[in-house]
């Protein structure tokens, strides 16, 4: 019976590792899903159907509840309400880990010995300890990206050492609970850990500016991938070991990506703050005068032209103005015109945000194009609307060695014979730093509520 | 009340151009003002009387009632004392009184010309001196001088290649070899880059020397090569001008031309360092040294010329070289200085005019005004306050220990990861070596389950990262099975309770996860352009 269960999960296993690798491409994303799928029914099946589980009506009655609010969830929320939803299932993973570890660990049937005893009390640990750090972090990932939070870095007065004291107190109780575990006072030492664990969660998130909430999301859905490999070894299943291996290597990957495309170390980011020291510092320098244009006039670049790029950012996700840049894609392109979009790796506030935005107003994945792929065909590019975007197609990234975003890649977006920013203010972006582009003379501003202004340009052409 | 606006024509000896065309009269008037031509004001630049009358401005044959009825005039030059059809000078003409203030749009050379600011401001004038316009990033629109210096230094190619007796551009003919022409362009300012590019594009080998190092790229981006001196010293002034260098720097300088002198068929000087004579780079010997048919243009010649032996608003030869002293270049080009010039003041005009209604607004709060306008309200206004910023760049020091630093970790990478991995090797030995077997079989898993993980998670399209990270969510779910195992036969309730909340929230990530994923995926669908 045990081997029948080993190779069930060495099934599910296979089948994870597809689901991810199906993602590889569109074609092939929703049959890796399907894989995803097929892994998850035959893993919990395979467990409910072994000697070890009896109690099916209150697994059933969880399983449903739960199925029915995550079906409910899934089914409700709107594309640009995304992240929120990802920080909020990356805080379940992390609650289950908490809650799994605590069951551990008052399970009375556990009788290990030596070396085993001592290495299953540290599976236990770090499994609540990551579990904990998930679960606040993603709900302040969450409260930051829904707006309950301030978007703000929170910059607590010696944070970086409130941290250091956060995690060196809680390795020293590590090496004070491994050893025996159900000591005096080492329940304690957990429940201690456990609150500290929370309260770090919370604080290392609060203290990093919105602007780099793609790699928190990512960094937590790492996080949430090594919570559930701890489960994994705490309770000796290999298939936890796997799928927490590979989410969060996958989750990694994707910070490192991330990071990249912001020129940024993952330290930097993990020590938050950005935007706080370098960006605010007044600005001396003067630009000159941004000219704003109506929409008449953008509607006559439009008309005029034969190429045209749109990059949208997180701007265009807060004025839901997707299905309206959609139609005006469509109308443009009826007219016998090439339309591309430019999305930059960390436009939004989620990797891969913007694809999932286009995809929803039914844009064509494949005039969808990366930051590499249209920045050689932007000097051919007649118009370009910026729509909502600002950091990610600043030049001082390029042009101004002392700015705090030089050296990020940016959309090279100035290229372009014109460029249209729509906007609702000159205000900065999350970097802080103001952006000379509004200031060239081939770009414009068109201010407005990016759904209307988008609008407004449909209804001229 | 609109204003009138008068253009008439400007009768200064060698002017060609006209401040306002056809096309700019029609902009001038949807901006409020009317427009009032003499006869005859376009016709050197082409611009035929009819076209101005059917772009709406009046024609008005007679001077001194165009003077009179003028509110603002437009010019090119300053006021003459004498001239056809007036019986005073041109300023006596405006008749601009303390009742009636009339503005005066002109090229003033406020600088030189403090007396004549005095004679406006004991009329009530208000004079607006264009190439006072500061050189800003915000005025660029109208800065009249870089649209002059442009049809200048493209002028200057023209005028040498008229003098030089060969080809600009290299050829093998039947006939024998023709070697290309070196020019030599000093002063990389508009003019400068504009020669740079004209000589270019006729076939010339350029070379171009600047004591600012900012333009270095500009010359290579027009095609020239940039000579440098070897001595550390930027020339970078304010207002995108150079500054006077240092005597070492200078004489330097002065052995690079003589060198170049010998070498170079043809010499174009820009160099301009403003409310100063120019300075004098090319010496007579260096004449001398050039080869007999040389030509020498002197763009600085208004200011008394870069090179010794210019004369002023004449071609003269001295030791057999051709030297240009012309002051007109860009009213030798009449149609397009006009054009530009047109469009520059056009650009003012709306600048001082932001409510569109006919009427200027001196602002002397606002740089641009403040900087043009020399006279206004009885006061002389000039000098300004110097200008905030310069095109240059901020001095890159900050900038340069930073490259350093790039460059210095590239040769100690190899041993850190030699390192790392011996650190992580003793690690892992000395984990088995402690480690009940169990753990080990487990831990080999996990460590190759993360290599799996890592190559297969960078195929990851991009633009799926989103699904990407909802996936992974809905498999991290299998966290559920921890539960699943915990949640009968422990005997302790409290287990049993902690593992149905886990199995419950479990439940949510993985049916979330997979069906937000799949909901995301059924939208991204493959073009058709239909």
């Amino acid at each position: 019976m045990t081997g029948l269960l080993s190779m069930a999960y060495l099934l599910a296993g296979v089948f994870f590792i597809l689901s991810l690798g199906g993602l590889s491409s569109q074609e092939t994303a929703r049959r890796g899903n399907n894989y995803g799928i097929a892994g998850m029914v035959i893993a919990i099946v395979a467990t409910v159907a072994s000697a070890a589980v009896e109690a099916y009506f209150v697994l059933a009655i969880a399983v449903a509840i739960g199925a029915a609010i995550g079906l409910w969830l899934a089914s409700r929320v709107e594309m640009t309400a995304m992240p929120q939803l990802v920080a909020m299932l990356h805080s379940f993973v992390g609650l289950a880990a908490v809650l799994i570890g605590w069951a551990a660990y008052l399970d009375p049937r556990s009788q290990l010995m030596g070396a085993e005893k001592v290495i299953h009390n540290t599976e236990i640990y770090l499994g609540i300890f990551i579990g904990a750090i998930t679960l606040t972090g993603s709900w302040a990932a969450y409260g930051k990206l829904q707006g309950i939070l301030s978007s703000k870095p929170l910059a607590l007065p010696g944070r970086h050492v409130l941290n250091a004291v956060a995690i060196l107190v809680s390795l020293v109780f590590l090496f004070m609970f491994a050893p025996d575990g159900h000591g005096a006072g080492d329940a304690t030492l957990l429940l201690v850990m456990t609150l500290i664990a929370l309260l770090l969660g919370a604080h290392l998130v609060a203290a990093i500016g919105g602007a780099d909430m793609p790699v928190v999301i990512s960094m937590l859905n790492s996080y949430s991938g090594w919570a559930a490999a701890a489960t994994g070894f705490m309770l000796g299943n290999d298939l936890l070991i796997i799928t927490g291996a590979l989410v969060g290597s996958s989750g990694a990957i994707l910070s490192y990506i991330m990071c990249r495309a912001m020129n940024r170390s993952f330290i930097s980011v993990i020590l938050g703050g950005f935007g706080t020291e370098s960006g605010s510092s007044a600005d001396d320098e003067e630009y000159g005068e941004a000219r704003s244009s109506s929409a008449d006039e953008v509607a006559s670049w439009l008309r005029e032209a034969d190429s045209v790029v749109i990059a949208p950012g997180f701007g265009m996700a807060v004025a839901h103005a997707q299905q309206a840049v959609a139609e005006l894609t469509t109308k443009l392109r009826k007219q016998g015109k090439t339309v591309r979009f430019a999305i930059h790796p960390v436009a939004g506030r989620l990797p891969g945000h913007m694809n999932v935005l286009l995809a929803e107003a039914n844009v064509p994945y494949d005039i969808v194009l990366e930051m590499d792929e249209i920045n050689d065909d932007l000097p051919k590019t007649d118009v370009v609307l910026v729509i909502g975007a600002n950091d990610i197609c600043n030049p001082d990234a390029q042009e101004k060695p002392g700015s705090p975003i030089a050296g990020m890649p940016v959309l090279e977006v100035w290229h372009a014979h014109q460029v249209v920013i729509l906007k609702r203010s000159m205000a900065t972006g999350y970097a802080g730093v103001s952006n000379p582009l509004f200031y060239r003379d081939n770009s414009s501003m068109l201010f407005g509520d990016a759904k209307e202004s988008v609008q407004a340009l449909v209804s001229k052409l | 009340m609109a204003l009138t606006l008068a253009v008439p024509v400007d009768t200064a000896p060698g002017e060609t151009r006209v401040p306002v065309t056809p096309d700019t009269t029609r902009k001038l008037i949807e901006l409020g003002f009317s427009v009032l031509i003499e006869p005859g004001a376009g016709a050197k630049a082409q611009f035929a009387d009819n076209l101005y009358e059917q772009a709406g401005a009046q024609l008005v044959a007679d001077p001194a009632q165009l003077y009179q009825r003028a509110d603002v005039l437009l010019k090119i030059n300053g006021p003459q004392e004498q001239r056809d059809g007036l019986s005073g000078s041109e300023l006596d003409a405006l008749g601009s009184n303390a009742e009636h203030s009339k503005t005066w749009v002109s090229f003033l050379a406020p600088g030189q010309n403090a007396p004549l600011l005095e004679r406006f401001n004991k009329q009530h004038a208000t004079a607006v001196s264009l190439d006072a316009i500061p050189r800003i990033s915000r005025a660029q629109k109208m800065d009249v001088l870089s649209s002059m210096a442009n049809i200048a230094g493209y002028r200057a190619v023209i005028e040498a290649a008229n003098q030089f007796g060969r080809f600009f551009t290299g050829q093998i003919t039947a006939a024998g070899k023709v070697p290309p022409a070196k020019v030599l362009v000093i002063g990389a300012g508009v003019a400068g880059l504009a020669a740079i590019g004209a000589a270019k594009s006729l076939g010339a080998i350029v070379r171009a020397f600047d004591t600012r190092k900012e333009v270095k790229e500009q010359v290579e981006s027009m095609g020239g090569e940039f000579l440098t001196i070897e001595l550390e010293e930027d020339g970078a002034g304010t207002g995108g001008y150079a500054k006077e260098m240092s005597k070492a720097f200078i004489d330097a300088e002065m052995a690079l031309f003589m060198e170049q002198a010998k070498e170079v068929d043809i010499i174009i000087t820009t160099a301009l360092i403003p409310g100063k004579p120019a300075p004098k780079l090319i010496t007579e010997a260096m004449v001398q040294a050039m080869q007999p048919g040389s030509v020498v243009v002197d763009l600085a010649a208004p200011n008394g010329g870069n090179c010794e032996c210019t004369v002023k608003d004449e071609i003269v030869q001295a030791h057999d070289v051709t030297i240009i002293g012309f002051t007109n270049l860009a009213a030798r080009a009449a149609t397009q200085a006009s054009q530009l010039l047109a469009n520059n003041l056009w650009r003012l005009l709306e600048h001082l005019c932001p409510n569109k209604d006919g009427e200027l607004v001196i602002d002397l709060n606002d740089e641009i005004t403040r900087g043009c306008t020399v006279v206004h309200g009885g006061d002389i206004t000039w000098p300004p306050p110097p200008p905030k910023l310069s095109a240059a760049p901020k001095p890159t020091e900050t900038s340069a220990p930073k490259t350093a630093e790039k460059q210095a970790p590239a040769p100690r990478k190899a041993r850190p990861i030699a390192l790392y991995w011996l650190i992580a090797g003793a690690l892992i030995l000395g984990l088995g070596a402690v480690a009940p077997a169990e753990f080990v079989s487990h831990f080999t898993v996990f460590v190759l389950a993360i290599f799996i993980g890592w190559q297969v998670i960078w195929n990851v399209s991009h633009s799926l990262h989103t699904p990407l990270m909802s996936v992974t969510n809905a498999i991290s779910g299998i966290i559920i099975l921890g539960a699943l195992l915990q949640i009968s036969g422990s005997g302790s309730w409290l287990v049993s309770v902690l593992a149905t909340i886990s199995v419950l929230v479990a439940s949510i990530n993985i049916a979330g996860g997979f069906y937000v994923t799949r909901r995301m995926l059924n939208m991204f669908r493959k073009g058709d352009p239909s």
